[in-house]
């Protein structure tokens, strides 16, 4: 059980990232926090991506020389996800960051529950 | 003929074109584009649902022209067309309906900007019903919820703002699981085109190894696209989110962004996985379970609301609920229940969208139940149709709601094991009941004319857009109702052609 773990840690470190991303998002009060996590979820999907295309003792995948021979290298199609998935997180976080400055000049608190309560008053 | 086969990519690509070009045009042109656009997309999927009517099976349509497995492919059967095809009609429905709440709550030079996610929502939602790609499934997952975020925000109260960022966090949450599960597939299959994935999976299966990741990868996916849909216990962010937007969005949001979801997932179900597979993953019971629990506690909840644009919201929990339980019934007839759901739940609440507003505005825009009282007669154009909404939710023959309702009972009946068909029928039996106690009683208030005779003001007159909406809404519930059997065919070939 134990060798399972260490030999695949790259998955586990991503994984328990991911927990500790996930977990922000959802508890913190803080938007800005609840961003931060939300940037670590994302990083350790790319983490788990990646480790997952890296193979020991293989070439980058671009050709030089003319070796087209496919065992060579490693495989590219993780890498090509990541770079996709980093574009569509930094396209929300720019959104949530945009949210969060809108909610901070009209109550001045970033506190996701404070702001709620503040709403609730105003429409009372 | 074979032209036809370029019309899905021709929707989607004309969709997501115009919506950056809105933005550098002036609120009516911007306008007049978009409606031309959905109008088109309309036409053009109904074009499509044609040419799949007289193929043999789907067909596929290679991007770029890289063969499997290395390119993007768009697949295209009889199902797609026709959620293609009635998603635009819908969403120009609804346009059409809201148009004048939202010349009302957008200030005129940010109009141009709804009409961009307007656009982008229409694209990413064909993407997501058209494409055979997984992680491109994943990819607009992501551009429908910033797009719905901004439809939304638009009306740019405090409540909106804080409506979305709660919208957001949530979906984010599903999507961030999404992305997990489809690594781990990724992982174990090597495949991201469903078709691939499907032999992959059964492969592992028959074969016994890897078989714990699959079920972690298939569970984190339905996990993730319930909470983005609303599924009860995932419903926090749906009553805000849906009941203080404008007329065509919360219309638009809670009809079609939560049921692209939801496709997509009959799509993995079918396409990826199989059906076999995910029965023996046992996320079929935890759909099931979820699905009742907010069949109930949504229409529970939906009793308690004053508002009614909070009501139809909470009713929305509660329909979403009939739709994961037949996804979880685990049998052919309870898919096809479930899809059909979707279709008539879309057609009803987005006309119930829109008569609320109409009643709302013949009432000094409150949405309060006491200040409602007689705007159906001040209104009747949303009077008729808030009914006709109320009478398909509640499930009356003659209307949608009620063939689905039949369907899911004759679903639970013809296979599903013995404990699901006892709760199912009557959970279906309750949240009947529970349905009529909130839709009837807000019908009667709104048929009851005031006693202070000064509010009543007749000289109202809906505009002919709205009321023209209102009708087609009407005749496409009916229609639902009434002529359910060649739409139920074409869904059960659809399916057929899936797996």
């Amino acid at each position: 059980m134990l060798h399972y773990l260490s030999e695949n840690y790259v998955s586990v470190a991503a994984m328990i990232l991911f927990g500790i991303g996930f977990c922000n998002l959802l508890l913190q009060r803080n938007m800005i926090k609840k961003i931060i996590g939300l940037n670590i979820m994302d990083t350790a999907v790319y983490l788990f991506l990646a480790s997952m295309g890296y193979i020991r003792d293989r070439l980058v995948p671009i050709i030089v020389n003319g070796d087209t021979d496919a065992s060579k290298y490693i495989n590219p199609i993780p890498s090509g996800l990541v770079l996709t998935g980093i574009v569509v997180s930094v396209s929300v976080t720019a959104l949530m960051l945009g949210i969060t400055v809108k909610l901070y000049e009209r109550y001045h608190t970033l506190d996701i529950d404070e702001i709620t309560m503040l709403v609730r008053k105003e429409h009372e | 003929m074979d032209f036809f086969r370029n019309f899905p990519f021709f929707t989607i690509i004309l969709a997501m074109v115009s919506g950056p070009v809105s933005s550098v045009l002036s609120a009516k042109k911007a306008r007049i584009l978009s409606f031309a656009v959905v109008f088109s997309c309309a036409v053009l999927s109904a074009l499509t649902l044609v040419y799949t009517l007289g193929l043999d099976g789907p067909f596929v349509y290679t991007m770029g022209r890289f063969p499997a497995p290395y390119g993007n492919e768009i697949r295209a059967g009889v199902l797609e067309a026709l959620m293609a095809t009635f998603f635009c009609i819908i969403m120009l429905l609804s346009l059409t309906g809201g148009l004048k709440y939202l010349e009302k709550d957008v200030p005129a030079e940010k109009q141009n900007l709804y009409f961009i996610m307007i656009n982008l929502l229409l694209a990413s939602l064909l993407s997501l019903i058209y494409t055979n790609d997984l992680f491109t499934g994943y990819v607009f997952v992501e551009i429908n919820t910033i797009a719905a975020a901004g439809l939304i925000m638009i009306r740019g109260w405090g409540r909106n703002i804080l409506a979305t960022a709660k919208y957001m966090i949530m979906s984010l949450l599903g999507s961030g699981l999404v992305l997990v599960a489809i690594s781990i597939l990724y992982g174990i299959t090597g495949h991201l085109l469903m078709s691939n994935m499907h032999e992959s999976v059964g492969q592992i299966v028959a074969q016994k190894t890897y078989v714990e990741p699959l079920i972690i990868a298939v569970g984190l996916f339905s996990v993730g696209l319930a909470i983005k849909s609303a599924l009860f216990p995932f419903h926090a962010w749906l009553p805000d989110a849906y009941g203080y937007s404008t007329c065509a969005s919360s219309a638009i949001l809670s009809s079609l962004v939560s049921k692209g979801y939801i496709f997509l997932l009959i799509k993995f179900i079918y396409r990826v996985v199989g059906v076999e597979v995910f029965k023996m993953t046992g996320a079929d019971d935890v759909l099931f379970l979820f699905g009742i629990a907010g069949m109930i506690i949504g229409s529970v909840d939906a009793i308690m609301q004053t508002d009614i644009s909070r009501m139809i919201a909470f009713s929305s929990i509660a329909q979403i609920g009939y739709i994961y339980m037949g996804l979880g019934l685990g049998v052919e007839a309870g898919m096809v229940a479930s899809t059909f759901h979707i279709l008539a739940h879309a057609a009803a609440k987005s006309m119930l969208f829109v008569s609320s507003n109409g009643l709302a505005e013949v009432s000094g825009g409150s949405t309060n139940y006491r200040d409602l009282r007689g705007s159906g007669i001040r209104n009747p154009a949303a009077g008729i149709g808030f009914l006709a909404g109320s009478l398909s939710m509640v499930g009356i023959p003659l209307f949608a709601g009620f063939t689905s309702k039949v369907y899911f009972a004759q679903a639970a009946l013809l296979g599903a094991s013995f404990g699901k068909e006892i709760v199912t029928l009557i959970a279906l039996a309750v949240s009947t009941v529970l349905n009529a106690v909130y839709f009837i009683r807000m019908s009667i208030s709104v048929y009851t004319p005031r006693m202070n005779a000064h509010y009543e003001d007749r000289t109202f007159r809906a505009g002919k857009a709205y009321s023209l909406s209102i009708f087609l809404f009407i005749l496409i519930v009916l229609i639902l109702g009434i002529l359910s059997n060649p739409i139920f065919d074409w869904i059960s070939l659809g399916l057929k052609q899936f797996s």
